[in-house]
């Protein structure tokens, strides 16, 4: 046999071939079913490049381990992501609401509690699973629901699982429209679902909504210093968002940059999952604790919509509570339906939408404050 | 005879529009579409009785709590 041909099928392992289907199931799920398509199909097709025999991209020098070296490992990709959405990003529904902020604080529970699960089942306690302390914090901020911020600290950290669980975070985020409503109507009564808002809000100046970026650099970058990457990006596209006199960087920040971005990361990030990294027991724990997150973050939210439910003598519904989680908008959009669903006249979108910004400035001040306890801990 | 103001509960855009001036419409009854964050947010009569004005077309963007239409009750 000439040398060179067939050589691809020849080394092809049993292993490879399975990650070959799980990024042709991907590729199916974006374009099929509109599943994030921006994501899961650029993940999909790095998952094929990379687990094709002999092809050489994942080895030095080859696209997707340039990729990984300039933009994952440095972190630059997920920074370059928060810039667009940050512009992408209207506070303008939480600057009106000031207290949903509490509820996007709330959320970010399931973070701390599937922490608790994973160093558990890991080096903490039953050593079932090989999870160490650093994998265990980088599992938790799943239920962040950020996946830039999941990217950001999993990199950090250095842990191993990095890629299972940006799959794990998109592909979850796609599901809250499933995972969340069960949680919602298990833990409220059709009462306080039924609650209507009143539509109107006060209205924030043109100065506060420039303002707020800058401020909230300054506030959290100073309580929080490990978050300023992260809350610094944010804000910066925020501010381009805001400032009125720069529409065209804005337009840039969400769409060029963030599109290009979005094709770079999701290959790197398929490209990341090589077979012998994945098939193991310790990817679908990930899967499943990733669920324990959402689940978790979404009840913290719902406990404390229901505390304010009763504080606020029954103004607030405490369905918002559920969009603390920062997946957005779908967050938002879950809430708007099941409130529909409980009162036609009935319509939480933007009250929920507040909730959800303020859940997307608490993932990221959650993800540094992870990052700055784990040296006490290690 | 009591008025509803029927206000936007989200700012957004007008998709589609179900009544005119002098419809009469129960409890319930489509009103129009509002499209907000891509969602779209079917905005029902909140009582029964007859369209009195309407401030709407398809196409207009409104912002939170913009009236869209007075309804009289009975």
């Amino acid at each position: 046999m000439p040398e060179g041909e067939l050589l691809g099928i020849l080394a092809l392992t049993w292993q490879a071939s399975v990650m070959l289907g799980l990024g042709g199931l991907l590729i199916y799920l974006g374009i099929a079913e509109e599943v994030e398509p921006v994501l899961l199909v650029p993940i999909g097709t790095g998952i094929i490049l990379a687990n094709i025999p002999l092809g050489g991209l994942t080895e030095t020098g080859g696209l997707l381990a340039v990729l990984r070296r300039a933009g994952i490992d440095t972190e630059l990709f997920p920074l370059l992501i928060f810039i667009g959405v940050g512009a992408m990003i209207d506070f303008g529904s939480l600057l009106e609401r000031p207290y949903t902020v509490f509820l996007g604080a709330a959320a970010q529970f399931g973070i701390f509690g599937t922490f608790f699960l994973a160093y558990f089942l890991g080096d903490g306690g039953l050593r079932l699973f090989a999870f160490s302390f650093k994998d265990a914090v980088s599992i938790g901020i799943i239920g962040s629901a950020d996946g830039p911020t999941s990217i950001y600290v999993a990199t950090v950290l250095g842990s191993k699982y990095a890629a299972s669980i940006v799959v794990a975070a998109y592909s979850y985020m796609a599901l809250v429209p499933i995972i969340q409503p069960p949680i919602m109507r298990a833990l409220t009564t059709a009462a306080e679902r039924r609650l209507a808002m009143p539509a109107r809000a006060q209205k924030v100046s043109r100065r506060t909504r420039v303002l707020f970026p800058v401020v909230t650099i300054i506030v959290v970058g100073l309580i929080a210093p490990k978050a300023t990457p992260l809350i610094g990006t944010l804000m910066f596209g925020n501010l381009l968002r805001e400032a009125g006199v720069l529409e065209r960087l804005s337009q840039a920040a969400q769409n060029e940059m963030a599109n290009i971005v979005t094709i770079l990361l999701g290959l790197t990030v398929g490209g990341m999952m090589a077979a012998e990294d994945f098939l193991r027991p310790e990817t679908i724990m990930i899967y499943v604790m990733g669920v324990v997150a959402f689940a978790a973050g979404t009840a913290a939210g719902l406990i404390l919509g229901k505390l304010m439910y009763v504080v606020s003598g029954k103004k607030i519904n405490p369905l918002i509570g559920a969009a603390g989680i920062s997946a957005f908008p779908m967050c938002a959009r879950v809430v708007q339906r099941v409130g529909l669903e409980a009162n036609p006249h009935n319509h939480l979108l933007m009250h929920a939408a507040g909730a959800n910004t303020a859940g997307q400035i608490a993932s990221v001040v959650a993800g540094g404050a992870a990052l700055a306890l784990v040296p006490f801990f290690v | 005879m009591a008025e509803q103001i029927v206000e936007a509960p989200a700012p957004g855009k007008i998709l589609r529009v179900y009544v005119e001036a002098g419809t009469p419409v129960a409890e319930g009854d489509r009103i129009c579409i509002v499209e907000a964050l891509k969602m779209e947010l079917p905005i029902v009569a909140p009582v029964g009785g007859t369209v009195k004005a309407l401030n709407i077309s398809p196409g207009k963007t409104v912002e939170a709590g913009d009236p869209l239409a007075v309804i009289i009750e009975g």
